[in-house]
């Protein structure tokens, strides 16, 4: 028996989630055994097979498991499923799409987005928007788990040598086809895994003035975020979106700049280290939150700040 | 085209919600219910299509108590043909749910169903996915376009790194992000006429599922609250407080 972990990667590396997922994984027992699925995916599998705490990776390859379908790639894990005790993936878009499905497939309950193992059986998970954290104890033969990356370590991507197996692939279900995808390419870290954020939101008032932050990314090597208002209005990607229903970050320093705080919001970042709030108006929500406000407009604060970092 | 939309009744959004003392669960008595706003999207979608002419009927379906009627009745001031409550006070969980679901859908035989990607109390997001799988079809979950076109629908996904798009066979399962569409206001003639369209109530075991909760809630907690900060008077300060105190900069 094992631990399987599902790995997300583009087939050349593996997600940074991906390493979160292990290690939630190995304070579950041993062996941890990570699944490879992809298209040409044998630089993705050498990655996972020297993560250290891997014991074992099973590599499938096949056309249909190019893009990650959840269609194509339950009917695989579910192949793989007698052997596994728990089963987890990242509680990243990918893996919120695909392990459900599996846990339908199997029967079992799913458990989402969990911060914590408490024992092989019984996790934390946050609920009602990081408002109550509900332990939950799964009477399942096999647990379908996905991970929330900020509430674990990232496991050292070098250190193990773990063999790489390859496993059959169950013919193609065809029900759903990959058409096109806009990835959004920036040089700038990646919003979950940076150690600086800074996020703005509706107070910015336009994309061009969104732009503003740049200056204090660019400085100090920071990610940059955005309320669901500041997205909404068109300021900035979707993918920017910090919050319940957007990316959940933790970062060493979290700058809100024209955030008021709303509880969606709050979801999203209130377990970063260090919080900056900038607001206008005193009586904002986000200070309740913030270990160092700001009472100022912010559009005089940015190119202070930005100076000021020099 | 037949348009399924499962619809769920949550504590309002803009409530914040306390925990109980005993740690068996969150306060919700005698708080502010509405409809769960991915719902509320999934509804709208579903009438749009009625609109353009792409769908003949909506039917909503939601799986709680007596008092769910009312999110029902606003799904159909929406604009949705009709609706079900699968009446029950027991407690669900999203797998016992999708199996509900899926005994409907086999009667109702619509060519989509469209959900919420996401129930705002339990924060799951996972019934629209075990659904879909329940009943073999594909999934487009985290909508913010959707398109029917003759036996297939084309999706547009919110993904981590940005956007994707799928082109998946029908019957299929949808569930909505935000940026799909933005709900109408109601008004208040269409809530006179919504009280007058067919509401069925049925009891969940006339369905001859097993929808039992799998997991067990030991116990709810507060999380742990945040140290007080402070206020700096200046970005000069500010600045000197994340060299010197913080050390993050
Ligand atoms: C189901 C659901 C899910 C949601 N999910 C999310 C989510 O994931 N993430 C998220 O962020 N939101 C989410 N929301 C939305 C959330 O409820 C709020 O509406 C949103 O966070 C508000 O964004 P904001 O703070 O930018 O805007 P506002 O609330 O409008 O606040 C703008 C702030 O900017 C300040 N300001 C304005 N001008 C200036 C200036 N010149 N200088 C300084 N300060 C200024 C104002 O004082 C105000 O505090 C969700 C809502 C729902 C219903
Ligand atoms: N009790 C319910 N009755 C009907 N539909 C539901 C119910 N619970 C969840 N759903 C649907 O499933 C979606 C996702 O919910 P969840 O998986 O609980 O986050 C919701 O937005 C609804 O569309």
């Amino acid at each position: 028996m094992s631990i399987l972990v599902i790995a997300e990667h583009d087939n050349q590396a593996l997600k940074a989630a991906t390493l979160n997922a292990i290690t939630a994984a190995g304070q579950l027992g041993q062996p941890v055994t990570v699944l490879v699925a992809g298209n040409n995916c044998q630089a993705a599998a050498t990655a996972a097979a020297a993560v250290s705490g891997v014991g074992k990776v099973l590599q499938a390859d096949a056309a249909h498991y190019a893009h990650p379908l959840a269609e194509e790639l339950a009917p695989l894990v579910v192949s793989l499923a007698k052997d596994a005790t728990h089963i987890l993936a990242p509680a990243s878009t990918f893996g919120k799409n695909l392990l459900p499905r599996v846990a339908a497939l199997l029967d079992v309950a799913a458990i989402s987005d969990i911060t914590r193992v408490v024992s092989a059986d019984t996790f934390v998970r946050p609920i009602y928007a990081g408002n109550g954290l509900l332990t939950v104890q799964s009477p399942d033969p096999v647990k379908v788990i996905t991970v929330r990356s900020t509430a674990f370590d990232a496991a050292p991507a070098t250190g193990g040598s773990a063999a790489i197996e390859s496993v059959a692939c169950p013919a193609p279900a065809g029900i759903s086809e990959f058409v096109s995808h806009a990835l959004s390419k920036s040089e700038r870290p990646e919003l979950t895994t940076a150690r600086i954020v800074i996020s703005g939101g509706r107070g910015l008032g336009s994309a061009e003035n969104f732009k503003l932050l740049e200056g204090v990314a660019d400085k100090l090597g920071a990610a940059i975020g955005a309320s669901r208002a500041a997205v909404d209005a068109g300021f900035i990607d979707n993918d920017h979106q910090v919050g319940q229903t957007g990316k959940i970050v933790a970062p060493d320093l979290y700058i809100a700049v024209g955030i008021s705080g709303a509880i969606q919001h709050l979801a999203g970042m209130k377990e970063s280290k260090v919080i900056v709030a900038v607001n206008k108006d005193e009586e904002a929500p986000i200070f309740e939150v913030a270990d160092y406000g700001l009472v100022m407009d912010l559009f005089a604060f940015l190119p202070e700040f930005t100076a000021a970092l020099n | 085209m037949k348009i399924l939309v499962p619809i769920k009744r949550v504590v309002d959004p803009n409530i914040r919600v306390r925990v109980k003392s005993d740690q068996t669960g969150v306060e919700t008595a005698n708080l502010k219910m509405a409809i769960n706003p991915f719902c509320e999207i999934a509804v709208e979608e579903a009438v749009r299509l009625q609109e353009a002419g792409k769908a003949k009927e909506v039917v909503l379906v939601t799986i709680g108590g007596s008092q769910c009627q009312d999110v029902l009745r606003t799904g159909m001031a929406m604009g949705a043909d009709r609706a079900i409550l699968i009446e029950t006070d027991a407690a669900l969980q999203p797998l016992g749910i999708a199996k509900l679901l899926k005994a409907v859908i086999e009667k109702e035989a619509p060519n989509l169903v469209i959900t919420g990607k996401q129930a705002i109390d339990d924060d799951n997001n996972q019934t629209s996915q075990m659904l879909a799988a329940l009943l073999g079809w594909p999934q487009g979950t985290f909508a913010s376009k959707l398109e029917l076109n003759g036996d297939h629908a084309v999706v547009t996904r919110e993904i981590d790194g940005g956007l994707e798009t799928l082109k998946l066979r029908l019957p299929a399962v949808i569930s909505t992000d935000l940026r799909l569409n933005e709900p109408r206001y109601v008004k208040l003639p269409n809530i006179m006429k919504a009280k007058k369209k067919p509401l069925d109530v049925i009891k969940p075991e006339t369905l001859g599922v097993d929808f039992a909760p799998r997991l067990k809630s030991l116990k709810v907690e507060e999380p742990a609250k945040r140290k007080a900060g402070i206020k700096v008077a200046n970005v000069a300060e500010l600045v000197a407080k994340l060299k010197n105190e913080a050390k993050v900069i």
